[in-house]
């Protein structure tokens, strides 16, 4: 019971602390929701605007037919119409235009005639994942096109045709995928920042000394600073859904239970992390450091951008580490797929198990730091 | 208007001032200040912690601008000009800025390349540098590895590179210990006598200001007074007396004779009280303090400065009371007969970094109500045994038993009978005084209604009441110590450990706080100081001088200053005495090796 209110005022403290002062107050409100907007409306794989030229030199009206409807798709806007093959390089290489589209002046004849028509796409391959997706669009207005004449004339379609459905984001919306995403990475960086520059500053202010000198255990101290952490991280990642739910419309299908019980388990190991790097550095700039050196290779490891699977085995076997790459995951599954709890088993016993490994080194490097 | 090349006004300031914003309003560090240096001399700028001395520096050396009144060095305004002004002035603030990973020389070449000294001049230049500092033989050292005094040293060395004719030196002296503060010393004297170079050099400690040729006193930010070490002295000749009360503690004698009418200062002096009356009438002690001899004392530069002081503040002496402090001590004092048990004891203490041993195999006992001071040379492990007692760093070896508890068994045990106070002011700053309290209070396990009434007694006590939902971290310097104090000793702690708690502190407020801790040492709390501060040294019962991790000296101030009496120096201060003892260890050392 007294040891209990002795934490309790270690948990007061540590919140008068952080919100007294002002600048500490804007760093836990600011960035964050900065952070959230900039990500979810700048981080997206969708392409709009796309910039293409014409190069047609056929005069039939399937070519105009087909060229009508990439200039009605709101994705692509037509910068200009060419006649010769030399003024296709200038325009790609002065980044004028992603896509040239090349009609031969026998298509018109070849569709007619039942021949396989082919139309060529330029791309400009400088940025890759750019041009892989333009491909796919332009793939996908061909192909319907394609369709819609063979049928209408009632020639026979392609025999095995592909009917692409994709569940639980139909229209493959990728901000349904980052965003989920950016709830799991401010939720990291907070929690790691909000610990691993704590006892940094108590170092600097000489208050740490007068911490260890009053007859508060080690463990008492790093309850006092977990259980802060731990609203912190919970209010601010709650904001951040509400948000996400609110402002950017993605469905949150799964359970709040099995949400927040993947929450829990996550900043338990982002504290453990920030906790650990407190206890290892002496100054705010070191831990400051630290918290960065961490949060940069375990966002790229999350799956948050690039997929884990596509990854060279013995990087995937090191994101195994990595809490993000769970809790990736469980965000993933429970907005999108509404995901319960008993699916997501493998992923809480992982972060269960980083979490309590990750506290238990830091309390070892804290009693350590003493000696 | 004052000539550059007149001997008077080589540095002149008129009606400075010199305000900065702060949260409580506007705070004024420098009032109308008026004063002028002379030439190839050593003014000492004088005043506590606060006082406005590195504002009149930075001004002085053209980093910041005043708000109003004139500078003028060498008949240059450094606010209009500064570049001129900085190439003919030397300037090392209070942390010098070395480059820790870079060695000696290098850090000397950089200075110079920066200060512009053409490379086929800089050999001529460093060599009588390197000498005068003692420096040639570490050329290739690291800064990061010298010691505190060796620093400053080199700070001294980089600020003379480019060979100004005049040295602004900000507290060169404070962290370091006697030792190296006296040789930091002769080297300052050797260059105004060498080179007939202009010194002015900032200082907290009252006893430096023997070492110049003329003193000003700053105090909260006005000019107490100007003259001559020796001018200072005069006037307060025939009023000093050392007065001793056989039989009896100076502690409990010391108050009651701060008291009496026309005593301007008391502080303790070895086995006497130095006594400072403000006229030549010698003091009347009645009858009910007993014997007390009186004897003439030699007249100082700190008395000079508590009689001014103490026309300034006019604040009234006043009795301390702890009993609402320690309540439950003055009790147990009337009741329960002492026990003869001590408050620490260390046997062969060992403490070992790596390779290097710290601490080798320390051995002394501090006894209930007994303050002790610790005492060394940077570097001589003070600390290191400091913190293993503190229970802030684990030993490598020996007994440690502080407050009956074993200190490696049962820390959290033994921690709930110390406080601590730290030299740095090491509480939450954003935390009002309260909530400070609160904190602190709560972590020593006090709640409820008894936790209330202690926070009111010690904001009651010291007169923290108009601050207590201030921040601490903008309190006023004396307050925020007072707080500190308040904090260590909010759970009755039956030890008290002080970290050099009043180096740098108004003189008035240092007294005032060893009112307080002679005061607890008489309810038979023990106090544990490490110091470098002579002053401080002076109030302890018994102190241990350590070098190179062990013991070198233990006693009274007066058994270790018995020890370095010689013909030539029949009447060692305690400073004399440490650096007698330390510079006899190191020449044995030197015989050995």
């Amino acid at each position: 019971m007294q040891r209990l209110l002795r934490i309790m005022r270690l948990v007061q403290k540590e919140f008068l602390a952080l919100l007294r002062d002002k600048k500490s107050r804007m760093v836990l409100i600011v960035p964050p929701t900065v952070q959230l907007l900039v990500f979810s409306y700048a981080a997206t794989f969708d392409l709009n605007n796309i910039s293409y030229a014409v190069w047609n030199e056929d005069t039939g009206i399937y070519s105009r037919q087909l060229l009508a409807r990439f200039s009605g798709s709101p994705n692509f806007k037509l910068v200009g119409t060419i006649t010769r093959e030399q003024e296709v390089a200038p325009l790609i290489n002065n980044r004028k235009v992603l896509l040239v589209l090349h009609i031969r002046s026998n298509f018109s004849r070849n569709l007619l005639s039942s021949n396989p028509a082919t139309i060529e796409a330029l791309l400009d391959g400088r940025q890759s994942n750019t041009a892989m997706i333009l491909l796919g669009y332009v793939e996908t207005i061909v192909n319907n096109y394609t369709t819609d004449v063979a049928t209408a004339r009632g020639i026979p379609t392609p025999i095995a045709p592909i009917a692409l459905r994709a569940w639980y984001n139909p229209n493959l919306k990728s901000r349904w995928f980052i965003v989920p995403g950016i709830v799991g990475l401010l939720t990291l960086v907070v929690t790691l920042l909000v610990t691993a520059l704590s006892v940094a500053r108590e170092r600097e202010e000489g208050t740490f000394d007068q911490l260890l000198v009053t007859p508060l255990t080690p463990l008492d101290i790093i309850l006092g600073k977990v259980l802060p952490g731990f609203v912190i991280g919970m209010v601010e990642a709650t904001g951040i859904i509400v948000l996400a739910v609110l402002i950017f419309h993605i469905p949150l299908r799964g359970s709040l239970e099995a949400l927040y019980l993947g929450l829990f388990l996550f900043i338990l190991s982002g504290l453990g992390v920030g906790l650990m790097i407190s206890s290892l550095v002496s100054t705010q700039q070191q831990g400051l450091l630290g918290a960065f050196l961490f949060l940069v290779p375990s966002i790229i490891l999350s799956g948050f951008a690039s997929p884990i699977a596509n990854m060279p085995t013995f990087i995937q076997d090191l994101t195994l580490l990595n809490p993000l790459r769970y809790f990736m995951v469980i965000l993933r599954e429970v907005f999108l797929q509404g995901a319960g709890v008993s699916i997501l088993l493998p992923e809480y016993a992982a972060l269960l198990g980083i979490g309590t490994t990750t506290l238990l080194l830091a309390g070892h490097f804290f009693r350590r730091g003493l000696r | 208007m004052a000539e550059p090349d007149s001997p008077e006004g080589l540095i002149t300031a008129n009606r400075l001032t010199k305000t900065f914003p702060s949260p409580r309003g506007l705070v004024t560090a420098l009032d109308d200040i008026t004063f002028s240096l002379k030439k190839g001399s050593i003014t000492g700028l004088i005043g506590p912690d606060g006082a406005g001395k590195t504002t009149l520096m930075r001004l002085l050396a053209g980093l910041l601008l005043p708000d109003s009144g004139e500078i003028k060095i060498m008949g240059i305004n450094p606010s209009k000009d500064p570049l001129s002004v900085q190439g003919s002035i030397g300037y090392m603030p209070q942390k010098f800025g070395l480059y820790e990973d870079l060695s000696v020389q290098e850090n000397l070449d950089l200075y110079a390349s920066l200060q512009g000294v053409p490379q086929d001049r800089r050999e001529d230049l460093y060599v009588p540098l390197l000498a005068m500092t003692g420096l040639s033989p570490f050329q290739k050292r690291l800064a990061g590895q010298l010691s505190g005094g060796m620093k400053q040293k080199l700070g001294i060395a980089c600020s003379l590179v480019h060979q100004p004719p005049i040295l602004l030196l900000d507290e060169p002296t404070v962290g370091v210990d006697p030792v190296s503060r006296r040789e930091l010393w002769e080297i300052l004297k050797k260059l105004v006598s060498e080179s007939g170079s202009t010194l002015f050099v900032s200082t907290s400690y009252l006893d430096e200001a023997e070492r110049c040729n003329e003193i000003l006193i700053l105090y909260n930010g006005k000019i107490l007074g100007n003259g001559t070490p020796e001018a200072f002295r005069m006037e307060v000749a025939g009023r000093g007396y050392r007065a001793e009360a056989p039989g009896q503690s100076l502690r409990v004698v010391e108050p009651k004779l701060s008291v009496l009418p026309g005593v301007v200062d008391t502080v303790l002096e070895g086995s006497t009280v130095r006594v400072v009356m403000d006229s030549d009438m010698p003091p009347s002690v009645p009858q009910g303090l007993g014997k007390i001899l009186l004897h003439p004392a030699p007249p100082r530069f700190e008395d000079a400065f508590m009689s001014r002081i103490k026309k300034v503040t006019r604040e009234n002496p006043k009795t301390i009371s702890i009993d609402r402090l320690y309540p439950k001590h003055s009790q147990e004092q009337k009741n329960i007969p002492e026990k003869p048990e001590n408050a620490i004891d260390v046997e062969n203490l060992v403490r070992d970094f790596g390779t290097f041993r710290a601490v080798d195999n320390l051995t002394f006992h501090v006894r209930k109500g007994e303050v002790f001071g610790l005492l060394g040379a940077n570097g001589a492990g003070k600390t290191t045994t400091f913190r293993m007692l503190a229970g802030l760093l684990e030993p490598s070896g020996g007994k440690l038993i502080v407050a009956g508890k074993d200190v490696r068994k049962a820390a959290a045990q033994a921690r709930q009978n110390i406080g601590y106070m730290a030299q740095k002011f090491s509480l939450y700053s954003q935390l009002t005084v309260f909530q400070n309290l609160i904190f602190f209070s709560s972590a020593y396990g006090l709640s409820g209604s008894l936790q209330k009434e202690k926070i009111q007694n010690s904001l009651t006590f010291f007169e923290l009441e108009p601050y207590r939902n201030v921040s601490s971290g903008i309190l006023p310097l004396g307050f925020r110590q007072r707080l500190a104090l308040s904090c260590a000793l909010i759970h009755e702690p039956s030890i008290l450990f002080l970290d050099e708690p009043t180096s740098g502190v108004d003189p008035n407020a240092r007294r005032e706080f060893w009112h307080i801790i002679n005061a607890l040492a008489i309810v038979g709390v023990s106090v544990l100081v490490t110091t470098h501060f002579m002053e401080e040294a002076e109030y302890c019962d018994r102190l241990v001088i350590m070098a190179q991790g062990t013991l070198l000296a233990m006693g009274n101030p007066e058994e270790i200053k018995e020890k370095t009496r010689t013909p030539q120096m029949p009447e060692p201060s305690l400073e004399d005495a440490f650096v007698s003892l330390l510079s006899d260890f190191s020449r044995t050392q030197g015989d050995h090796q």
